[in-house]
């Protein structure tokens, strides 16, 4: 590989686009494909299945083997609510290997005093949600308690398939919420795909134990998905 | 948060190094069987004073990795090294883990 061509992977993976190589093992020689952009040559057809799969692998039959490498955009967690919680999963995250942006319309919460260089939006989340769109790749965290604040990202990401939701708050809180929800029209097969109580049964007491435990949670969702291809988990 | 550890991508250390002027070789886990620590697609990035990032094992192997990452480095020439089981009365290097993996070494340039 070229330099060149590790600075492109590189600009792409920071732009969240998927990326793909294919390298010659015989001679190094290796070709980048970013996706979106045109697919040529005799592996196209296995880089495409790469994109679709995130799977790399040997791939036999050429002149000589190529060794496929691909590279997904990482999974992103949208939190709403720039509270106690999310400074703790703001610095938890990135070490997983997540991207994390933070939504919360109440500047006195959302300040990078508190959060530093995490990726920080003091708008309302329908607004927010315009520049970071949720889909199948993102985990929503609704942590702000304030149901003005936190219902309607929570339907936006049962709309998307978001591959985890997860909504803070009491059994006796869920229950009021489960009933705002289907008065919006949201089924209660979707309801039920909300984790909440949220994060991982490890009895978390402080801000930071209650980030590790949705954080568990969030990777038990992801690793998990593959194998069951169930998106709704236990909760 | 200035005393948190680096946790940077390999990919990301590689670009930093090449910037610098470093020589750089990147080790890929091209193909795994059987019980392997690292997924195929994993990366460990070498520059020439043995310095590393990332990992294709769980530690088990990364040590011979850097070693003939020192050779691609001098000469150019990629590499297709392959680990099995470890073999502790020959002090072989290899996998505790019972897998088997190939691991690719080639030089950025």
């Amino acid at each position: 590989m070229l330099p060149e061509q590790l600075y492109r992977i590189n600009v792409a993976r920071q732009a969240r686009r998927a990326v793909a190589t294919v390298t010659e093992l015989e001679t190094g020689r290796t070709e980048v494909f970013i996706e979106g952009e045109a697919i040529t040559g005799s592996a196209a057809v296995a880089v495409e299945a790469a994109f679709r799969s995130g799977k790399p692998g040997i791939l036999q039959g050429g002149e000589q083997p190529v060794f496929i490498n691909v590279y997904l955009p990482p999974p992103r967690i949208v939190v709403i609510g720039a509270v106690h919680i999310s400074q703790a999963l703001a610095g938890l995250a990135p070490i997983a290997g997540l991207d994390l942006t933070i939504i919360d319309p109440r500047s006195a919460f959302a300040t990078p005093e508190r959060f530093g260089h995490t990726k920080l939006l003091a708008e309302w989340p329908d607004e927010a949600l315009a520049h970071v769109p949720l889909d199948a790749h993102t985990a929503l965290v609704a942590v702000t308690h304030d149901p003005k604040i936190d219902d309607v990202p929570l339907k936006a990401a049962l709309d998307a398939g978001c591959f985890y939701v997860g909504a803070l708050g009491s059994r006796k809180t869920h229950a009021g919420r489960v009933e705002r929800l289907s008065a919006l029209g949201v089924d209660q097969e979707a309801i039920a795909r909300i984790r909440a109580p949220i994060g991982l049964d490890i009895g978390a007491s402080s801000p930071a134990e209650i980030a590790v435990a949705i954080l568990a949670e969030i990777i038990q969702a992801l690793r998990r998905r593959d194998v069951a291809g169930d998106r709704r988990g236990a909760a | 948060m200035s005393s948190q550890p680096n946790f940077t991508d390999p990919l990301t250390t590689a670009e930093h190094w090449l910037r610098e002027g470093r020589s750089v070789a990147i080790a890929t886990v091209v193909e795994t069987w059987g019980s392997a620590p690292r997924p195929a697609g994993s990366h460990l990035v070498i520059d020439a004073d043995g310095n590393f990032e990332g990992s294709v094992s769980g530690g088990c192997v990364e040590g011979a990795v850097v070693g003939e990452a020192a050779e691609v480095i001098a000469t150019g020439a990629p590499r297709l090294l392959e680990f099995g089981v470890a073999d502790e009365t020959a002090w072989r290097v290899g996998l505790s883990c019972g897998g088997r993996i190939r691991v690719y070494v080639e030089r950025l340039g």
